[in-house]
């Protein structure tokens, strides 16, 4: 008997050591649901940061555009009543107006990190008897490339883009035949028309993408769209990723522009976290049931074998209360020896399927994301789980009778 | 002399307010001075074990006085009951009921234990001390279920003893032993009570035993005859 130790712990740390097999059955069983949520909790966290890593790393956090263009039908005279249908007009490639004062703007603000202005609209690339549609984006490479890591995709040649130059997909340079250096005639629906040199060919590591996705310089795509001193976007990332939306609404309310926060464009997204978040408290919340049940129905099978050993310590002047906590304190060992045990079961089963389960190019599925909160989290309601289940095996200890007990 | 026990009147009934009330005990009257041996004898089914438990506030009577050290008892409420008890009682039972999960030494500190929350040196001094008394030292460590049922018996009275209390309660203590291990346990208890002054009250069925002891009570159903 450890001496700094109270006689509630004494007592609880024995009974369970008596009754050895039961403890490790229930340990196991506490283990394992622990185990799988910890498990699932990760491996979602991580996927999802995966997804938000890639996300951010190939699109503006938020993106300002040219309000949309609405149709006002006039009215001369007050009161009377038209049957007017109004169409929406077509929305023309238009620029942000007053941008250069926009950005300033958006550059003081300390909630922002970059501002990239871009101009982008549809083209036709041609070379020899073959041409396809593209996305034309003129950039500012040394800004935009923050926003949107191009370089870490090339797979040939550079990132640099001179004024006659032009970033293509893998995709679009296999349909045209062509690779690194070679000329591609571009032209685009408002006469514009420049032979333009390919500087570098990128994998995005999406097929649409590579095969419309296109870079070049912002000049020159202000010429090619007939934009001249124009730009159809200004694209920003924030200093909270999260926060994008709150700072897209702020900017839309004080300046004559839309602003599109990322969360708005993955709607879908995190519509799909949700629903797996859901489903996951779900599951957590069974899981946690069943293992209150199983902590339960083993402290009561206990207590029905020591009324005994209640009876007679009741006789000697142990208190209800001190019979009480001996119970609680079980079920709250049993929970955080259980979680621990399932913790680390949990992350040794993340570590293999990490190691494992790739994707189709060899690359991690999901990264290893093992936080430390989690653990303490899942101990912390583990050990409050089996407090709260020992709740009525406790109780009922304590109300035992002693002369019952005893008799019996 | 001191009156450890006081009993007027003391009646039990169970299954009070049912068709089935029956009352065990019709108005016992008994004393007890300090350093009484007594033995309580009488046929199987009369009551006795419901009196101990009564006077051992294990059980409440259904009327009558109960003083302990000459504290009525009636007013108290149950946590000062399990307080009262603790301090002052201590229990001998039948089957011995030692707490298996302890060694021999640990089931005699176990009362100081309770009683102080946490054990400490003098706790275990004590134990070993009562153990010595009880002729046990050697198997003190001893899982307390791994002994003999003498052995047992005797831990048990080492483990009555343990807060000093001014009574101690038997309730056939040599019931389920043979006759020489009976007899031994006998013999120590009477010798505790002659060493220390020691109160006890026992339950036996054993003539020669209640022989020795300085006072027989005989209960027959539900009285003292
Ligand atoms: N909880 C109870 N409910 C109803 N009747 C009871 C209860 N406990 C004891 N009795 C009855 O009270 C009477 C006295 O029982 P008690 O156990 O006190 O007898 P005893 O003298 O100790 O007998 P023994 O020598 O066999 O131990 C018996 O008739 C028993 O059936
Ligand atoms: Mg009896």
């Amino acid at each position: 008997m450890k001496s700094w130790l109270p006689f509630e712990w004494i007592a609880a740390v024995r009974f369970l050591l008596e009754g050895l097999m039961q403890t490790l059955v229930i340990l196991a069983g506490i283990a394992i649901g622990v185990g799988v949520i910890v498990f699932m909790s990760a491996m979602l966290a991580g996927l999802q940061a995966n997804f938000i890593k890639r996300v951010l790393t190939s699109q503006p956090q938020i993106q300002l555009i040219p309000p949309d263009q609405v149709a006002r039908p006039l009215r001369t005279d007050k009161g009377t009543i038209e049957a007017a249908i109004v169409q929406r007009p077509t929305q023309r490639v238009l620029s942000i107006d007053q941008w250069p004062k926009i950005r300033v703007e958006m550059q003081n603000r300390p909630d922002i990190v970059t501002v990239a202005p871009t101009v982008s609209g549809s083209g036709l690339a041609l070379r020899g008897d073959t041409n396809r549609a593209i996305t034309l984006t003129g950039i500012e490479p040394e800004v935009y490339f923050r926003i949107v890591r191009v370089p870490d995709y090339i797979v040939a040649g550079g990132s640099q883009i001179t004024s006659e130059g032009i970033l293509i997909g893998t995709e679009l340079a296999k349909d045209l035949g062509a690779s690194l250096g070679d000329k591609i005639n571009v032209t685009t629906a408002m006469g514009g028309n420049r032979i333009l040199t390919i500087n570098g060919i990128f994998d995005l590591g999406n097929k649409g993408a590579n095969q419309r996705s296109t870079f070049v310089a912002l000049r020159t795509a202000q010429s090619l769209l007939g934009l001249i001193g124009g730009v159809t976007s200004i694209d920003l990332t924030v200093t909270d990723i999260y926060a994008a939306e709150t700072i897209a609404r702020e900017i839309a309310a004080m300046l004559p522009v839309q602003a599109d926060s990322w969360i708005k464009t993955n709607a879908q997204f995190f519509t799909a976290v949700q629903a797996q978040q859901n489903s996951n408290t779900l599951i957590r919340a069974f899981v946690g049931l069943s293992v209150a049940f199983g902590i339960a129905a083993v402290l009561i099978v206990s207590v029905i074998q020591r009324s005994k050993d209640i009876g007679i310590l009741r006789a000697m002047g142990t208190k209800r209360e001190q019979i009480l906590r001996v119970f609680l304190i079980q079920g709250g060992i049993l929970g955080f020896l259980g979680a621990l045990i399932g913790s680390a079961l949990g992350a040794f089963a993340l570590i293999v399927w990490h190691r494992y389960a790739r994707q189709v190019d060899g690359s991690e599925l999901f990264p290893l994301i093992l936080e430390t909160q989690l653990f303490v989290m899942a101990s912390g309601l583990a050990t409050l789980t089996g407090v709260v289940a020992a709740i009525a095996p406790a109780l009922r200890a304590a109300n035992l009778d002693p002369v019952v007990a005893i008799r019996g | 002399m001191a009156e450890v026990l006081k009993l007027e009147q003391i009646r039990k009934s169970y299954n009070v307010g049912t068709a089935v009330e029956t009352e065990v005990l019709h108005g016992i009257d008994l004393a007890m001075q300090s350093g009484d041996f007594l033995a309580l004898m009488g046929p199987s089914g009369s009551g006795k074990s419901t009196l101990l438990n009564i006077i051992g506030l294990l059980d409440r009577p259904t009327s009558g006085l109960l003083a302990i050290d000459g504290v009525d008892t009636a007013t108290l409420g149950d946590a000062a009951l399990t307080q009262l008890r603790g301090q002052t009682i201590g229990f001998i039972f039948q089957y011995h009921y030692l707490i298996s999960a302890f060694t021999a030494c640990e089931n005699v500190m176990m009362p100081m234990l309770v009683d102080k929350g946490h054990p400490d040196a003098e706790m275990r001094a004590r134990a070993e001390q009562l153990l010595d008394r009880v002729g046990l030292s050697r198997w003190r460590d001893n899982n307390a279920t791994n002994m003999s049922g003498g052995q047992q018996q005797r831990v048990a009275i080492a483990r009555a003893l343990a807060m000093d209390p001014d009574l101690v309660l038997a309730d056939e203590p040599t019931g389920n032993l043979d006759t020489k291990s009976a007899d031994a346990v006998f013999e120590l208890m009477r010798q505790i009570n002659r060493e220390r002054g020691t109160t006890f009250l026992i339950v036996t069925h054993n003539d020669d035993l209640a022989k020795r002891c300085d006072r027989i009570v005989t209960v027959v159903d539900g009285r003292v005859a």
